[in-house]
This record gives structure tokens, C-alpha cells and sequence, in this order.
């Protein structure tokens, strides 16, 4: 490898005093070659967003350099002035963030935001820039280009904007890009597509990328090599073969363990059980009010039929939009459904008016998907999880004695029942819902997205708990996600759900082994590092 | 960083809240400190300022004590402020959070009620409030309360809708909760910090809003005002101006340091808002 493109040397961030740890990055080296990707793996709070916005120069103010440099073609970032960073900015180094559906500015047209780039750096003259606009757009595979540039960001969808976000980056030719988590917050398939766009771009032009991510799937998929960052610190670097096939540290071990496998594990087949939760013909349409025109609708669930029996888990599989949160919410009559039988235990609680379903819904409880928005920050945890015991008749004394209990049932500890939720961790948090959710002794939970927004080795642990508890309790589970592998992990049965309908409904293994719809196939291709993690 | 250490550290806020403790030791030790009345005649009319030691801050035209006058004055503001904010919220709160709770046709209706008030202009809505009930401390509480709690309702529906749809409410729902108790223990609690702020600058509009009623000679008779007494100076501004300038001093820091402490207390409840931070 020549000269590096970008050489970060000894790089070390300071926290603000009030921080959890003095060091955001401490004593970091990493290079990037021409046309190579790095990727930089670790868990939330490790620094490595911070590694990709101090090459930027968008640190936060609280957050300064102490030691170390940044070269970029053998020139140090950190100590130009913050003129001459401007036109390192987009010039040489090219950014692509998160979330597409924030990172372009709603009022301006598509080509217009790209041409801004060449003028902010003053090149081209006017009739050049619109033709590269156009043909930039082509080259991230965007349809019909012309129109595109003429289109505003809400036309578009979320993929989409993710390339057009790429064509901004990609329109000076920097040398360096920088992708930060670019496909966390888009589909799988959609996930698929943008890998596989900027892995042929920078092959095609000889981009350095720093591709900043959590998810080791993406990184089988995309990666030349691996940094792995645990706590600021990089505990371990090599090639993507290597750090996947051999790791050496125990962290990269542990997480690497972490990774649920698309394989189902061998299930012993049980005797069929009683159903206890009943879905028939399940219908939801969602309404635009609009004073002037035909409001729009969106289908979110259309003819759903399916039984889950008491001990069973039954997974609900679909991307974001197919409706598979609506159905889970129906279930609960958060959502009231437009027509439809559900029969919870025999009882049809579909029909039942709010106040007659009230001392009914102890029966069937929720986890959540976000730990931080789930739990009242102003709520002990014992008030969190002996409200629900209260609420339904309970002595106060005998709720906060079983919501200790529950903390030991989830594997925290009782004297947790005097603090607040902000001193916890997400994964502590969730165990925390789940806690609350099982104070009800509920038949059947619903289970949003509970892992998604957690971290792999929490994840793991979470499903873990979920799985004991399950066989302890006989609880039955209705597991809404979107991420395959984890219904895999955690699923007796599987339900894909794709534009409101249910297209397929099996057994997990014989699902994996043999999907029969086209949209199954299509999902189950779009796993990032479906072919690495598949045989562990 | 707790609390208290984000409000010490603006410095503004501190001030403000010095002067308004030193303003409440007054209203509180002021009895002790001027036992008589402050509408008895004690002096001289029109001793200026400064000169005599009996009368620090002078006498009116009818030669009463003005720093008696200021210091009994400053128990009737702060607790017209205080009781008058306490109906506004009153009437605000349940209104914003009922509307924000249950949405859809309760919401239209609360909140064009709401507007209703808003189009009147206060201080005449207030004027004809104390006129027809008769001027007392209690007309002036009821008319102050009534013009100045459709903010405190907009506020707090604006709060609530933004609430109602997080996870926690609707693992409240789901745990069989009834609905007055969602909203009073899982919804309102979280409220808290911007209501708290919006209280104490309402505290300091209350004040201004009583001295202008009393400056229009609609204050309670029996009760030594600043609003009052700066009225009751305005003729003699030129010839005599401490007579109404002590007390309008008297309002202007007061109401400052109500308006301090209330950004300090912002800043200090929404950390994350707090201006010159990233």
C-alpha cells in the first residue's frame, strides 16, 4: 500500500470534565490506502463517530483534540485554521450521514442542493454544473435523473435520498469519504442496494472510505479492513478476512459470538397447545384528512389471520412500512382496528368498549423498542413496575415487594427499585419493560422491535432472558422486527408481512430452508453478511 | 451536572434571585419594620429624599412615609403575583392537558375557547373585570387569573400531545391505567419544568398588570400598592419626583429579577436548550 490517503496518528479526544470517561478516542492509529475501505466497528459510546467528525472538523466544542494528528495527504487537519478546513470539506474529503431523511434540506430542489457543492468550491460555470448534477445522479443509479434534479427531497424515498446524499458527496471527487452508519436507518433490501453502490464507487474512482458502523453483517459485506473499537481504545486492526475468520481480541470474540446467526437453532417439536391469541381478518386503513382533496390511505393491514398458542413465539417479519407494528399494536387496542376478530384467551377483545377492555389487558403486555422513550424519567423503577399491579388492585405493599422480585427475575438488582431510569444502561432499561410487562403475569407479550435498538452483546443477552422467561412462564410471544436473524434466534414460527398483507406463514426452520414467496427470497438474500454468518 | 449547579452558573439568574429574596425579606419583615400604616400621615408632605433620617426615601404629598409606603407595597405584589399566577395555571393546566390529551373534537373546542380569550385585549378584558366586580384583592386576583392563563392552556397541550405518544404512556395504557391517572402521574409530572419557568415570568407580567390597575386608580382602596403610588405621584413628577419613582424602581427590579430567575430556572430545567452549550 503507497502512501496512505488518510494516516490518523496517536489521535486522542477529550471528554468534558462531567463525562463518563476522560477520553472520547484515546491513542488511536489507523490508515487508509487509495480505493480501500476501513471500517471502524464498535458499540454506541465507543468514539467511533467522534474518530469520523474529528477528520471532518465538526467536533462538538466540548470535545477537543489533546495529542495525535490527522494527515490527509500528508497534510495535518488538526491544525489548519477553520478557513482553509472549508475547502478541505467537500473538496477532498466527501461526508454521507445517517439519516437520509434529515441530512437534505426539504425546500430545496434535488439538482440544486448538488450544484450547491460546486459552488461553494467555485468550480464549473453555470450549464457545466447542471449537466454534472444530472450526470452524477445517474451514476448512484438514481431512474430518470433529469427528473430527479428537479425533484424535492419528499418525493423521494429513503434510499433514494441515501444515494442522492452520495452523489453530494462523491461530486468533487474527494479523495476521502466518509460514511457514517449511511444504511442503519434504511431497509435491508435498500441496505443491500447502497452497499453495493458505494462499494462499486470507490473501485470505479479509487475513493478512500472510513465507513463508521455497528453492524457486523455490513461489515462482512463492505470491509478491506476492520478497526475495532472498544471504549475509545482500538483493540484490534486487519484485513476483513482476518478479524472475521481469526479474531485475536477477546472483545472482537465476544461480539463477533454476538452475532445471531441466520441458521435457526434445532427446536424440539412440542405438542400443538391451545391457541390463546386469535387474529381474523384483521383490517387497518390509515386516513389522511385533507379539507380539499381526496384524503390518501395507506393500507397497513389487510386480511390478517393467525393463531399464536400459550409457549409459542411467533415471529412478525417485514420491513419498515408492511405494517407488522400496526397488527402488533391492534392486538393490544393501542391501535383500535377498523374490522376484524381478535380473541385473546376466548374472550373477543376486539369488540369490547375502552372501559370494558381495562381489566381485561393485564392479559396481554408490551416490551418496546426504545429503552430511553419507554420508561417515565420521572418514575422510580419500583413505581414503573408496580404501577400496573396498583392499577388493577393490588396493595402498594405487595406490588413493590413482587416488582423486586421481577428485578431478580431480570437479573437486576432489588436495590434498583429507589432510582430512576437515566441510571441505567439501554439494556438494563429493558429489562426494566420487560420487568413491567411480566408484573401483569400476562398470557401473551408483544414484543416491538424489543432488541433493535440495543447493542449486539446486549442484544443477546436480552434475547436470552426472553427465551428463559418464555419456558418458565409459558408466556406466549409475538415478536415484531424487521432483523431476520434475530427472528431466527427467538422464533417458533414466522409470518412475513410486506405492504399490509401476510404473504408468508411457517415454521422458522422450514422457512429458512425453503421460502416460497418472491418477497421472502428477496429479504432473505439482502441479510448483510448473510453468506459469512450463515454456517457458524 | 445537577440542577443547582447549571443555575449557579448563570450569573444572571443568581442576581435575579438575590433581589427577589431580598424583595420577599422585606414583604415579610415589613410589618416589624414599619408598624404603623402606611396611609397614615407621618411628616411633612413633599420632604425630599435623603434629608431627614426619619424618612429616608421622603414623603408624599400628604406627607406619608414613602419607604413604608414600598416596603407594605411589596407584600400586596408579590402576593398578587403568586395567588393570581396560582388561578391562571389553575384554569390553564386541565384545560391544555385535557385538550392535548384527548385530541380530535375536545381539542377543537377547548382550544378555540381558548383563542376566544386570546383575542380580547388583556389589560381592557382586566380593566373591565375590576370594574364590574368592585376593586378588592380578590376581583384583581379573578381578573389577572382569567386574562393571563390562555398561554399557560397552549403550553400545555402543546406538552401533552408531544407526551401522549411516547412509549411510556402507552405502556401505561396497556398495564390497564385508568385515564385521569395517566394524565396526572405518567403525563403532567413531565410537564413540570416548562410550566415551572412559564409561572415565574407570569409571576413578574402580574405584578406589571396589577401596578397598571392600581396606576388607573382601580388598586384595592385598603391596600398600599406601587401601582398606586406611582399613580398617585404623577402629578407632582416634576416638582417631587421620588414619590413615584421609588416605587416604579421597586417594580422595575422586581419584575427584572423575576424574569432572570425564570431563564435561569429554563436553562437550568432543559439542559439541552441552554443557550452557548453544543
Amino acid at each position: 500500500m503507497g502512501n496512505p490517503v488518510l494516516s490518523i496518528e496517536k489521535l486522542t479526544l477529550a471528554l468534558p470534565s462531567y463525562a463518563d470517561r476522560p477520553q472520547a478516542v484515546n491513542d488511536v492509529s489507523l490508515s487508509i490506502g487509495a480505493g480501500e475501505t476501513l471500517c471502524v466497528v464498535g458499540e454506541s459510546g465507543s468514539g467511533k463517530s467522534m474518530i469520523a467528525h474529528a477528520v471532518m472538523g465538526l467536533l462538538p466544542t466540548a470535545v477537543k483534540p489533546t495529542g495525535g494528528t490527522i494527515r490527509l495527504g500528508g497534510r495535518d487537519l488538526l491544525s489548519l485554521d477553520p478557513a482553509a478546513m472549508l475547502s478541505v470539506r467537500g473538496r477532498e474529503i466527501g461526508m454521507i450521514f445517517q439519516e437520509p431523511m434529515t441530512s437534505l434540506n426539504p425546500v430545496m430542489r434535488i439538482g440544486q442542493q448538488i450544484s450547491e457543492m460546486f459552488e461553494a468550491h467555485h468550480v464549473f460555470d453555470r450549464p457545466k454544473r447542471s449537466k454534472r448534477v444530472v450526470e452524477l445522479l445517474d451514476e448512484v443509479g438514481l431512474p430518470d435523473p433529469q427528473r430527479i434534479a428537479r425533484a424535492y427531497p419528499h418525493e423521494l424515498s429513503g434510499g433514494q435520498r441515501q444515494r442522492v446524499m452520495i452523489a453530494m458527496a462523491l461530486a468533487l471527487e474527494p479523495k476521502l469519504l466518509i460514511a457514517d452508519e449511511p444504511t442503519t436507518a434504511l431497509d435491508v433490501t435498500t441496505q443491500a442496494q447502497i452497499l453495493k453502490l458505494i462499494d462499486r464507487l470507490r473501485r470505479q474512482h479509487g475513493t478512500a472510505v472510513l465507513f463508521i458502523t455497528h453492524d457486523f453483517g455490513v461489515v462482512a459485506e463492505i470491509a478491506d479492513r476492520i478497526a475495532v473499537l472498544q471504549q475509545g481504545t482500538l483493540v484490534e486492526e486487519g484485513t476483513g478476512t482476518e478479524v472475521l475468520s481469526r479474531p485475536r481480541h477477546e472483545y472482537t470474540r465476544r461480539l463477533l459470538a454476538a452475532v445471531p446467526s441466520l441458521v435457526p437453532p434445532e427446536r424440539s417439536k412440542s405438542q400443538p397447545k391451545e391457541p390463546i391469541l386469535l387474529v381474523e381478518n384483521l383490517e387497518k386503513v390509515y386516513r389522511k384528512r385533507s379539507l380539499f382533496s381526496a384524503g390518501r390511505e395507506v393500507k397497513a393491514a389487510e386480511n390478517i389471520n393467525f393463531t399464536l398458542a400459550r409457549g409459542e413465539t411467533l415471529g412478525l417479519v417485514g420491513e419498515s412500512g408492511s405494517g407488522k407494528s400496526t397488527v402488533g399494536r391492534c392486538c393490544l387496542r393501542l391501535i383500535d382496528p377498523d374490522s376484524g376478530k381478535i380473541e385473546l384467551g376466548g374472550l373477543r377483545i376486539s369488540d369490547l368498549s375502552t372501559s370494558a377492555l381495562r381489566p381485561h389487558r393485564k392479559k396481554i403486555q408490551m416490551i418496546f423498542q426504545d429503552p430511553f422513550a419507554s420508561l417515565n424519567p420521572r418514575q422510580t423503577i419500583g413505581r414503573i413496575i408496580a404501577d400496573g399491579p396498583i392499577a388493577n388492585g393490588v396493595s402498594p405493599e405487595k406490588a413493590f415487594e413482587r416488582a423486586r422480585e421481577l428485578l431478580d427475575l431480570v437479573a437486576l438488582s432489588p436495590n434498583a427499585i429507589d432510582r430512576y431510569p437515566h441510571e441505567f444502561s439501554g439494556g438494563q432499561r429493558q429489562r426494566v419493560g420487560i420487568a413491567r410487562a411480566l408484573a401483569l403475569e400476562p398470557d401473551v407479550i408483544v414484543a416491538d422491535e424489543a432488541v433493535s435498538a440495543l447493542d449486539v452483546s446486549v442484544q443477546a443477552q436480552i434475547l436470552t432472558l426472553i427465551k428463559e422467561l418464555q419456558e418458565r412462564l409459558g408466556l406466549a410471544i409475538l415478536f415484531v422486527t424487521h432483523d431476520l436473524r434475530v427472528a431466527a434466534q427467538i422464533c417458533d414460527r414466522i409470518a412475513v408481512m410486506q405492504r399490509g398483507r401476510i404473504v408468508e406463514c411457517g415454521e422458522t426452520a422450514a422457512l429458512f430452508a425453503n421460502p416460497q414467496h418472491e418477497y421472502t427470497r428477496q429479504l432473505f438474500a439482502a441479510v448483510p453478511g448473510g453468506r459469512r454468518f450463515r454456517n457458524r | 451536572m445537577n440542577f443547582l449547579k447549571r443555575f449557579i452558573r448563570n450569573r444572571g439568574a443568581v442576581i435575579g434571585l438575590v433581589i427577589l429574596l431580598a424583595v420577599m425579606i422585606f414583604a415579610v419583615i415589613g410589618p416589624t419594620l414599619f408598624p404603623q400604616s402606611p396611609w397614615r400621615m407621618v411628616g411633612r408632605p413633599f420632604t425630599a429624599p435623603f434629608t431627614m433620617d426619619r424618612f429616608p426615601l421622603g414623603t408624599d404629598m400628604l406627607g406619608r412615609d414613602i419607604a413604608a409606603g414600598l416596603v407594605h407595597g411589596a407584600r400586596v405584589s408579590l402576593l398578587i403575583g403568586v395567588i393570581s399566577t396560582i388561578v391562571a395555571l389553575l384554569i390553564g393546566v386541565p384545560l391544555g392537558a385535557v385538550a392535548g390529551y384527548a385530541g380530535g373534537f375536545f381539542d377543537d373546542v377547548l382550544m378555540r375557547f381558548t383563542e376566544f380569550f386570546q383575542t380580547i385585549p388583556s389589560f381592557a378584558l382586566a380593566i373591565v373585570l375590576v370594574a364590574v366586580l368592585q376593586p378588592s384583592l380578590a376581583s384583581i386576583v379573578i381578573a389577572i387569573g382569567v386574562v393571563s392563563w390562555p398561554p399557560v392552556a397552549r403550553l400545555v397541550r402543546g406538552e401533552v400531545l408531544s407526551l401522549r405518544s411516547r412509549e411510556y404512556v402507552q405502556a401505561a395504557v396497556t398495564i390497564g391505567q385508568s385515564t385521569p391517572r395517566i394524565i396526572f402521574s405518567q403525563v403532567l409530572p413531565n410537564t413540570i419544568a416548562p410550566i415551572i419557568v412559564m409561572g415565574s415570568l407570569m409571576v413578574a407580567s402580574a405584578i406589571l398588570l396589577e401596578s397598571s390597575l392600581s396606576f388607573l386608580g382601580l388598586g384595592d382602596p385598603n391596600l398600599m400598592s406601587w401601582g398606586y403610588m406611582v399613580g398617585a405621584g404623577r402629578t407632582r413628577l416634576l416638582d417631587a419626583w421620588w414619590i413615584s419613582f421609588f416605587p416604579g424602581i421597586a417594580i422595575f427590579l422586581t419584575v427584572l429579577a423575576l424574569n432572570l430567575t425564570g431563564e435561569g430556572l429554563n436553562d437550568a430545567l432543559n439542559p439541552r436548550l441552554a443557550r452557548g452549550r453544543k
